[in-house]
């Protein structure tokens, strides 16, 4: 037999391996967070370590938001994130509505068509060509109509409805409501939380747009914020000789990249009570 | 019926608009695309496969190859291993309150996106200012290139991802061990299994088809290495290791604007990419039928 000591250590032991997890996902942003809000001299004092700063100062991100470029990076990418997220909202219900009525006339031959697109696609010149063709280059809009939909997403929502009870739809059918009336009266009060789930995803990938900036972009003044922060990542050495920030880069740059994680870092305990559920729909159904 | 088919006309409209017209665009790989032209009216290339050729006769092509498998093959072996340990810990704790704090903090850096991620691994092991580095100067030792140098760059690479998806990855193990039936860890108790053997007889055996499924599945997108990451870190000095095919793609095509060219390697890529998820499905179904 297991004596009863053995298994009290065993428990011991998992929770601290658990608890030092929990620091090993939270510290590297502790860390980043401290350095951005301590006086360089102070950190250097440390020998470069810092978790609680014992003088605080916000001069990095005072010079940070005093940059031309962040305040309107921060303004494309709201944006971005807001418009994205409801024409996906929007454009995903439709189409998955329709495609889980299961009388659809051609209704297999439209899943083809858009699960086909998930094995297979133009790839990156002739879709940039496209983007060009239908004049979406360097405007905002190159970076919300091209991603405007997800078919993993469809999917997702198109198997949500079909669990819905037939019976709910036909009576409101009977009542004589059309397919709309039905859509939004019945079928989307009963979504909220799947649609919750895909919106809030939604809102996370759009905020931390990059790529479609950097394919469809050339105009500084419409880069989103990922991409400006990636400039100060990668031009440390240039700021170093700009006469009018005075401010040691690193400091500068963690304080970039605390104010470009802090909105998902905030929404993130909303995402998180769905996201598990809507992980493992999706799963399931792969 | 006809309200239907009006709901669904946007959706179509964007997938053809979007997904289809790209797929028909293919054609420029067998063309010498010429932008004031279009696609219909630019030659075509002489011979068809033209572009095909000189691209597997570049001295690149063994080199991008090797990038992209590599990186997607250490990117799957060091994210499968951590986080069945991730979700075994998860499993086995016993304080349900330490079990939630955990999981919600060990999810939220898979939100963060790659410029994020960067900003961080430049924080630990940037040569000048990292924090791993001003450690090994004080214990007198010199400052270690992590992020430029071909030696460290691509365990960087597959560190900092896998440090992303460390809980996020365990989400789909700890949902397999949840649906373990519980009269098993009863049976094994009895026979006097402690906790690791009923971890190893028990836990493991119990989501092994998920893991297989899970390995197998991703055979079919070997050859994505997660271009966003790689262009996102890489620089010249490591480029020998980290360019892949698609970093290769987005320069040739959009840097140096040769499109025909760049068109030619995704189509090369994207066949690959269509016959290795055929085989991983085909597989998928053989070995991990049984599963759900």
């Amino acid at each position: 037999m297991v004596s009863r000591g053995n298994e009290r250590y065993f428990d011991y032991f998992i929770n601290v391996l658990l608890i030092l997890l929990a620091v090993i996902s939270v510290f590297p942003l502790l860390y980043v967070f401290a350095v951005s809000i301590t006086p360089y001299s102070e950190v250097l004092r440390n020998g470069g370590f810092v978790l609680i700063p014992r003088r605080i100062t916000f001069e990095a991100y005072k010079a940070l938001f005093g940059m031309d470029a962040i305040p309107r990076a921060f303004l494309v990418t709201s944006f971005v994130t807001v418009m994205n997220t409801l024409i996906n909202l929007v454009l995903t219900v439709l189409m998955a509505y329709t495609l889980s009525r299961k009388h659809l006339v051609g209704r297999s031959f439209f899943i083809f068509l858009i699960v086909f697109t998930m094995m297979f696609g133009g790839g990156l010149i002739p879709t940039y060509l496209v983007v060009k063709g239908t004049g979406l280059l360097n405007t905002v809009w190159a970076m919300i109509i091209p991603g405007a939909m997800s078919t993993w997403n469809v999917l997702v929502v198109k198997t949500f409805f079909e669990s819905l009870p037939e019976e709910l739809f036909e009576s409101g059918r009977i009542d004589g409501a059309g397919e709309f009336t039905v859509l939004l009266r019945l079928a989307l009060p009963l979504s909220i939380p799947v649609l919750m789930t895909i919106g809030l995803f939604c809102v996370v990938g759009s905020w931390n747009t990059f790529f479609s900036a950097v394919y469809y972009i050339t105009d500084p003044g419409l880069n989103p914020l990922q991409v400006i922060i990636r400039g100060l990542l990668l031009s440390s050495e240039q700021m170093e000789y700009n006469a009018d920030i005075v401010l040691p880069t690193t400091t500068l740059q963690m304080a970039s990249v605390v104010a470009a994680s802090l909105p998902v870092i905030l929404v993130y305990p909303f995402v998180q009570k769905h996201l598990t559920k809507g992980m493992l729909i999706g799963a399931v159904k792969g | 019926m006809r309200v239907l088919y009006l709901m669904l006309l946007p959706g179509v409209a964007y997938y053809i608009i979007y997904k289809y017209i790209p797929v028909y665009g293919v054609l420029i790989a067998f063309k010498d695309y010429d932008i004031l032209s279009g696609i219909l009216r630019s030659p075509w290339a002489d011979p068809w496969y033209k572009h095909f050729q000189f691209f597997f006769e570049s001295p690149y092509f063994s080199q991008l190859l090797t990038n992209t498998f590599l990186i997607s093959l250490y990117k799957t072996v060091w994210g499968t291993i951590p986080a069945i340990g991730v979700a075994l810990l998860i499993h086995e704790g016993r304080s349900l309150w330490l079990n939630r704090i955990v999981q919600t903090l060990s999810y939220m850096p898979h939100f963060l996106s790659y410029v994020i991620i960067y900003g961080i691994a430049i924080a630990f092991l940037s040569e000048t200012s990292g924090l791993v580095n001003r450690w090994v100067v004080e214990a007198g030792g010199n400052g270690i290139p992590f992020l430029t140098s071909t030696a460290y760059f691509r365990s960087v690479l597959v560190g900092t991802d896998v440090w992303k998806d460390l809980g996020w990855g365990a989400i789909i193990y700890l949902a397999a061990m949840s649906s373990i039936d519980a009269t098993l860890y009863e049976a094994a108790r009895i026979d006097g299994a402690g906790r690791l053997r009923r971890i190893w007889h028990v836990t493991l055996p119990g989501i092994r088809s998920v893991i297989i499924l899970l390995l197998v599945l991703k055979v079919g997108s070997a050859l994505d290495a997660g271009f966003e990451q790689i262009y996102i870190m890489y620089n010249l000095q490591v480029m020998p290791v980290a360019d892949i095919i698609d970093t290769w793609v987005f320069r040739v095509g959009l840097e140096q604007l040769n499109f025909s060219l760049a068109t030619a390697v995704g189509l090369f890529k994207s066949l690959i990419g269509l016959v290795l998820i055929f085989l991983s499905n085909k597989l998928a179904r053989r070995w991990g039928g049984n599963l759900w």
